[in-house]
């Protein structure tokens, strides 16, 4: 029995108590333990102990606990308490009550209510019944009218049934009533619980008749509600004419649901005035310039915040968001957009009267698609009367109106989204471009992801759709470009819808492009320059996507596919030649922002002008591939005559000469010539400014300097190139040909070594310290375990010693009594002996 | 069937019947011969049927003439020796047997002859079986030899015929790959290859002495083509495969020793590479130099001078040249004077384009790993190949930068290229001259890498990255380039195209309302739509 903490604590209640003050101070009684060295700032408990006190409290501790085990020791008759969980410690007070008395509800159910049928167990809930809380629940719900009735209701057994806690208790209660009752009237106890069940029953129909009833009004009420509800919405609610609807209904309800039901006024933005928009406009674009400069960089970081300008976290991609930027747009740019406004709001005026007057337009519609097959041309010559017209600013309402029927009555309103590409192509063939435009706005009004499920879907297949349809307009001949023109806001605007499938779309455009120049490269070594529609989808790439990313999934290989077609297409014709321009041009346009290097556009365009050296002998710079110093290609761009410069004038070259180039008479030839250098040298000067910055810029620039320079001299070239020319030279002459030394960057220096000292705990003092921590925490636990079985064993020895001493005062005790009664017996002999003695004596006598 | 059958009667045969018929009236008729010595004028319709017009024929009597032949010649029905002439030899004084195996031995001549014919004819098949038929005369000469055996120690070998197979494989006028590629399984056999290869040494000096060293396209191509198809097997213990075996001292036949085999391929190709050759042609064997042509050859020094004038035409063909110039060099001690120098100036933008880019770099690496090269040398390297690399298209571009690094790290030396602090903020021009030829005198070591600065601002994001990296130290560990030596676009393009998560796609943000003429357009101030 080792009792060391218990006994410890006691010496130290000992010690504390007041009593012991007196003790303390009788000098028999102390004891001081001696220090043989004063330490600083430790504590010591047990300097002074008081070993009588402690001794007297351990015997007595000991008579308390040991000798009563000692003294029932054999014995085997005790109480024990059997009250559940009474010592159990672990239990929380309201398990050990819940359990008592669910035992104790078990224990009276088996015996007492085995035979009772219409007594229910009633559950409660804080002493509640859980019945009467849902009736209640139910009450509270249908009408507040029915509470004064239950209010009235209200008599001993209700009390009872509401408020009377748990089962026992109720019963408890019901009982006394019965003893009232009793009292009061002589009834029998059969019949009041006759009367009261009879009681009970009438009150629970009575209360589900009652339920019924509000339930249908209820319904009664939503219906015609739904029915009015649209009108609502748009003015202000009609109170009289809902109380016609119920008139059984009491006045003060009906106010009261109105007010539940009325539309609550719900605070709007306020209207911003023009200064604050503005402000909004500039630091929208702002973000996004910066935005866009981030991508530039390559980080990866902040993607979030860019994110959440094109999809917020509650965009559910209904395009709602795409209404929204068209009118910011159209509000901070003003001018150019002007145009796009009014057929923008020419189609919602559109939108709007068609849901108003529906009816009447479908039988329009049905004439007109009769017509329709009939007279294509006409329409169109009309439409183009009409866009004319429309393109003028000043027009009177009435005019706009009077053109609004007249457009009307050309085109259905609804468009099913095409399921297959034939199917787009049907529906565009025949239209005149801003038709096309009209339709494929339509479907995609009328398919808006929003309005049904599968819309979403359907329009990504659009989008895919009408790509295909580009490409083959520009397949075309002659490739009916205008068309696409017309349908690049469509694509635009479903680009940013669904950004991931348009990307998709793009990217299996030019995987395909990639994978079928690779094979050809592959068997070939070569490849021919990509075809008008390659270039339009690079083009719309351009348009759709930021072309400044530092890695974007579609403008990269895009990158990638004109770097390609700029070297591995060799330039066997003025044709490849105005091919390679417009790669050119497109290169110079995907890197203006982000003013990347370009290595194939420079190489392409002093090649380009290399193919403008009429004397090819003595170059004093290198050809990059395709392009050969000498050989059958390459005098393409050398005139024939030199006079044919004064006749000629800069003009646009269409596209469509990349896919067929006539040139009829070496006039035209020497022409064309001519417009291809002049395009090629606005290039290579856009590329100077472009490049301005790079420090290799004289290195890139050296073959493109070397040939305006020495091989194609100003003279011999009309006035418009004469300029470029200058202007080039010039440029690149400007540029600073010294750049400081390239240097690593600095690292951030090391810090320096800190020689913070080493903390070492000390769990035991005087004890072994260098070794590790675990040998010291066994050494310790050793230790303990040492001092804990000493004092084990002291403790027992104690008890022995007590045990033996209490063995030994018995036996003492009870030798004493002993011989204090044998003494007795003999002296009670003795007695007896004398007084028969006595006697004996007398008789003698 | 009647053995009356003569000469007329095939005179008076229509030529228009079915070759089936045809094929059982030969097949028979090869029997009737070699039944009896009677029907031995049958030969002659055979061999009429050699010339026929159609294919199925001609391929029938080949067949046919061969089965025949071959079974005279194992009976030893063919005369031996000096054949006389036909006339003399039927009007002499001989015996019959005499006089029939020298009549079989003159129609046996005049097969071969029209056999060799067919090896010209223009339809493949026949050819092939014409040549087929001709190995199995020459498989049968060898065992039967048809010379007289004067003495033991003489070997057998139908010499004659096999030159006369080769000089017509190799034609002037048409291209014979195919059945060149058809007669490389005799070649599998030691004996022939070693008796093509002498006749072929002996066909190309002939032809190209008559032509007087100038250029034949057309055989030489066909010569190339047999002679690319030669192997020499590379140990002595693999010679086991011949068409004839020797009875007597088969171990000292010439044919049976690698040594001989190896001096006869290499005195087949210095013969043919001595002569001018078009510059495809010099391709073509630079191509397969390096690992079918030098192990072969018993000296493979002696093409050192071949080598070295390829090295000199500049171009592509000095970039292959390196391939073996690196054999020797290595494994030959070859000492190539300006071998460096000849390199650097190999180096041209055109280098990043042309077909062997990646077998060039892989090269170069080899060539500049040595750490005992100048630093002046290396730094002329990297100096030249970070100004190439302006030219260059992304794959390459790829390549190049950590090229350039590895020969950074490898000479630490050079590292001033990318790191030169000096105390004051001197801006310099670039010192490097790009036109000198020497590598010591272009003065790359003052230089710095500002060319590799600039690509920093490359449009692709992996150059621009790989780029970077010259801002911090580099790392210890030299980089692989074995993986970027074949890198095409399409592989770069599928990096974009294949992240299999995209996180959101960023969006022009600036509407687009026309094709052309947008915001930052280029393409609508020089072009317009129609």
């Amino acid at each position: 029995m080792g009792k060391v903490p218990k006994k410890r604590s006691l010496a130290d209640k000992v010690r504390k108590t007041k009593t012991s003050t007196e003790i303390k101070n009788n000098p028999f009684e102390v004891k001081i333990n001696r220090k043989k060295f004063e330490i600083l700032g430790r504590k010591t408990k047990h300097d002074v102990g008081l070993p009588g006190v402690s001794r007297s409290k351990a015997i007595n501790k000991r008579k308390e606990t040991l000798l009563k085990e000692y003294k029932l020791k054999g014995k085997c008759g005790k109480f024990v308490d059997r009250r559940f969980g009474e010592y159990d410690t672990k239990m929380a007070p309201e398990d050990k009550i819940l359990k008592r008395f669910s035992m104790e509800r078990q224990r009276g159910h088996d015996k007492k209510d085995l035979y009772n049928l219409n007594e229910e167990e009633e559950l409660t809930h804080y002493g509640q019944s859980l019945a009467e809380m849902e009736k209640f629940n139910d009450i509270v719900n249908s009408d507040d009218d029915d509470e004064p009735e239950e209010k009235g209701l209200l008599s001993a057994e209700l009390t009872a049934s509401h408020f009377g806690g748990g089962g026992l208790l109720r019963k408890k209660t019901s009982g006394d009533q019965q003893d009232g009752e009793g009292h009061h009237r002589a009834k029998s106890r059969q019949e009041l619980i006759e009367e009261l069940i009879q009681k009970s029953k009438q009150e629970k129909r009575e209360r589900q008749v009652r339920k019924e009833e509000a339930q249908e009004l209820t319904e009664k009420l939503d219906l015609e509600w739904k029915s009015i509800q649209t009108l609502m919405v748009k003015k202000t609610p009609r109170c009289d004419h809902v109380e016609e609807e119920k008139p059984k209904l009491e006045q003060y309800d009906m106010m009261v649901r109105e007010l539940g039901f009325e539309m609550k006024a719900q605070p709007s933005e306020k209207l911003k005035t023009p200064e604050e928009l503005a402000r909004e406009e500039r630091e929208k674009l702002h973000q996004l310039e910066s935005d866009r400069l981030r991508r530039m960089m390559g980080d990866e970081g902040g993607e979030s915040s860019q994110s959440q300008i094109h999809i917020s976290a509650d965009d559910i991609h209904d395009g709602f968001i795409l209404d929204k930027d068209d009118k910011k747009t159209l509000s901070y740019q003003d001018g150019k957009w002007n145009v796009e406004e009014e057929s923008e709001k020419d189609n919602d005026e559109e939108d709007d009267e068609k849901e108003g007057q529906s009816g009447e337009e479908e039988e329009s519609e049905a004439e007109v698609e009769g017509e329709e097959d009939g007279d294509d041309e006409e329409e169109e010559e009309e439409e183009e009367d009409e866009e004319e017209t429309s393109a003028k600013p000043s027009l009177s309402k009435e005019e706009m109106k009077a053109q609004q029927e007249a457009a009307k009555a050309e085109l259905p309103y609804t468009f099913t989204a095409p399921e297959t590409y034939d199917d787009l192509k049907d529906l565009l063939h025949g239209h005149t471009p801003d038709n096309q435009r009209l339709i494929v706005a339509r479907t995609q009004k009328s398919n808006h992801a929003s309005l049904a499920v599968g819309n979403k879907l359907r329009l990504q297949k659009l989008f895919g759709f009408l790509l295909e349809y580009i490409g083959e307009l520009a397949t075309r001949s002659p490739p009916e470009l205008a068309t696409t023109d017309k349908l690049i806001p469509e694509l635009y605007s479903m680009c940013q819808m669904f950004p991931e499938a348009a990307c998709k779309t793009m990217q299996s455009i030019f995987g395909d492009a990639g994978h079928s120049s690779e094979e050809v490269l592959e068997v070939k070594g070569h490849i021919a320059f990509p075809t008008l529609d390659m270039l339009i989808y690079l083009k719309v790439t351009a348009l759709l996507f930021p072309t400044s990313d530092f890695r974007h999934p579609v403008t990269t290989p895009a990158l990638l596919y004109i770097s390609q077609a700029l070297t591995k297409c060799p330039v066997r014709s003025l044709q490849d030649v105005t091919s390679g321009l417009v790669l050119c041009c497109l290169g110079v346009e995907y890197v203006t922002f982000s003013k990347r290097f370009l290595p194939e556009l420079i190489n392409f365009l002093s090649g380009t002008l290399h193919l403008a050296v009429r004397d090819k002998t003595s170059i004093g710079y290198t050809v990059v591939p395709p392009f050969r110093p000498s050989g059958k290609c390459s005098d393409l761009l050398v005139l024939s005559d030199s006079e044919s410069c004064k006749s000629w004038s800069k003009k646009s070259l269409p596209l469509s000469v990349t896919q067929h180039l006539e040139l009829r008479s070496d006039l035209d030839r020497d022409h064309h010539r001519l417009m291809c250098l002049s395009t090629c040298l606005d290039l290579v000067k856009r590329c100077c400014l472009l490049y301005k910055d790079l420090t290799s810029f004289a290195c890139i620039f050296q073959p493109i300097t070397t040939l305006l320079s020495k091989h194609l001299s100003a003279q011999t070239l009309p006035e418009l190139l004469q300029e470029l020319h200058s202007e080039i030279l010039e440029s690149i002459g400007g540029a600073p040909v010294t750049r400081c030394r390239l240097v690593l960057e600095r690292k951030k220096p090391i810090p320096l070594k800190l020689l913070t000292p080493k903390i070492v705990e000390v769990l035991d003092y005087g004890k072994k310290r260098g070794s590790t921590r675990e040998e010291r925490e066994k050494e310790r636990l050793k230790h303990k375990y040492k001092k804990e079985f000493k004092g084990a064993l002291r403790e027992i020895r104690k008890d022995t010693r007590f045990l033996a001493r209490e063995k030994l005062s018995e036996v003492m005790n009870r030798d004493s009594e002993r011989k204090r009664k044998v003494r007795e017996l003999f002296g009670s002999l003795a007695t007896q002996e004398g007084e028969w003695k006595a006697l004996k004596r007398r008789k003698k006598k | 069937m009647a053995p009356a059958k003569k000469r007329n009667v095939i005179s008076a045969k229509t030529p228009e019947q079915s070759g089936k018929k045809a094929k059982i009236d030969l097949n028979t008729k090869v029997e009737n011969v070699l039944e009896s010595r009677k029907n031995a004028n049958d030969v002659f319709d055979i061999l009429e049927f050699l010339e026929s017009r159609k294919e199925k024929d001609v391929v029938n009597a080949v067949n046919a003439c061969s089965k025949l032949f071959t079974t005279l010649l194992e009976k030893n029905e063919l005369f031996l020796g000096k054949l006389p002439a036909e006339d003399e030899a039927l009007s002499g004084s001989r015996s019959a047997d005499e006089k029939y195996s020298m009549f079989m031995r003159h129609r046996y001549n005049s097969c071969v002859e029209m056999l060799l014919e067919h090896l010209n004819h223009e339809l493949h098949c026949v050819k092939e079986s014409a040549l087929c038929c001709l190995m199995k005369f020459a498989a049968g000469e060898g065992q039967h030899p048809l010379e007289d055996l004067d003495w033991n120690e003489h070997y057998s070998f139908p010499r004659e015929l096999i030159q006369a197979v080769v000089d017509r494989l190799l034609t002037k006028t048409t291209d014979n790959s195919l059945l060149i590629s058809r007669f490389q399984e005799f070649l599998e056999m030691e004996d022939v290859r070693y008796y093509v290869m002498s006749s072929i040494r002996e066909n190309v000096g002939k032809v190209m002495d008559k032509n007087k060293g100038a250029l034949v396209p057309v055989y030489q191509n066909n010569v190339f083509t047999l002679m690319s198809n030669i192997s020499v097997p590379s140990e002595e213990s693999e010679l086991t495969t011949f068409m004839i075996k020797q009875e007597a001292k088969h171990e000292d036949w010439k044919v049976a020793k690698l040594n001989e085999h190896k001096r006869a391929f290499e005195r087949m190709w210095l013969g043919f590479l001595k002569y001018k050759l078009p510059s495809n042609m010099y391709k073509k064997i630079l191509v397969i130099l390096h690992d079918s042509i030098l192990p072969n050859m018993s000296k493979p020094t002696l093409m050192i001078d071949f080598l070295s004038a390829a090295y000199e035409v500049g171009g592509a063909i000095s970039l292959l040249a390196l391939n073996g110039l690196f054999v020797l060099i290595h494994q030959h001690n070859l000492d190539y004077p300006d071998f460096y120098k000849k390199l650097y100036n190999l180096l041209e933008p055109s280098v990043f384009h042309v077909k062997y880019r990646a077998r060039f770099f892989h090269l170069a690496n080899l060539f500049l790993s040595s750490s005992h090269l100048p630093v002046y040398l290396v730094a002329a390297f990297a100096k030249r190949l970070a100004r190439l690399a302006l030219t260059a298209p992304p794959t390459a571009l790829l390549l190049v930068l950590p090229f350039i690094y590895n020969l950074i790290r490898r000479h630490p030396s050079c590292r001033i290229l990318i790191h030169k602090p000096s105390t004051q903020d001197e801006s310099v021009e670039d010192p490097y001259l790009m036109d000198e030829e020497d590598p010591a005198q272009c003065r790359a070591l003052e230089s710095s890498l500002w060319e590799i600065k600039t690509l920093q601002k490359h449009y692709h994001p992996d150059v621009a990255k790989a780029a970077v990296s010259i801002n911090t130290p580099l790392s210890g560990q030299e980089e692989d380039i074995t993986e970027v030596l074949e890198i095409t676009t399409y592989e770069l393009m599928e990096r974009d195209l294949k992240k299999s998560r995209i996180k959101s796609v960023p969006l022009e943000f600036e509407t687009a309302t026309q094709l052309l003429n947008g915001v930052g357009d280029v393409l609508g101030q020089h072009f317009c739509l129609d």
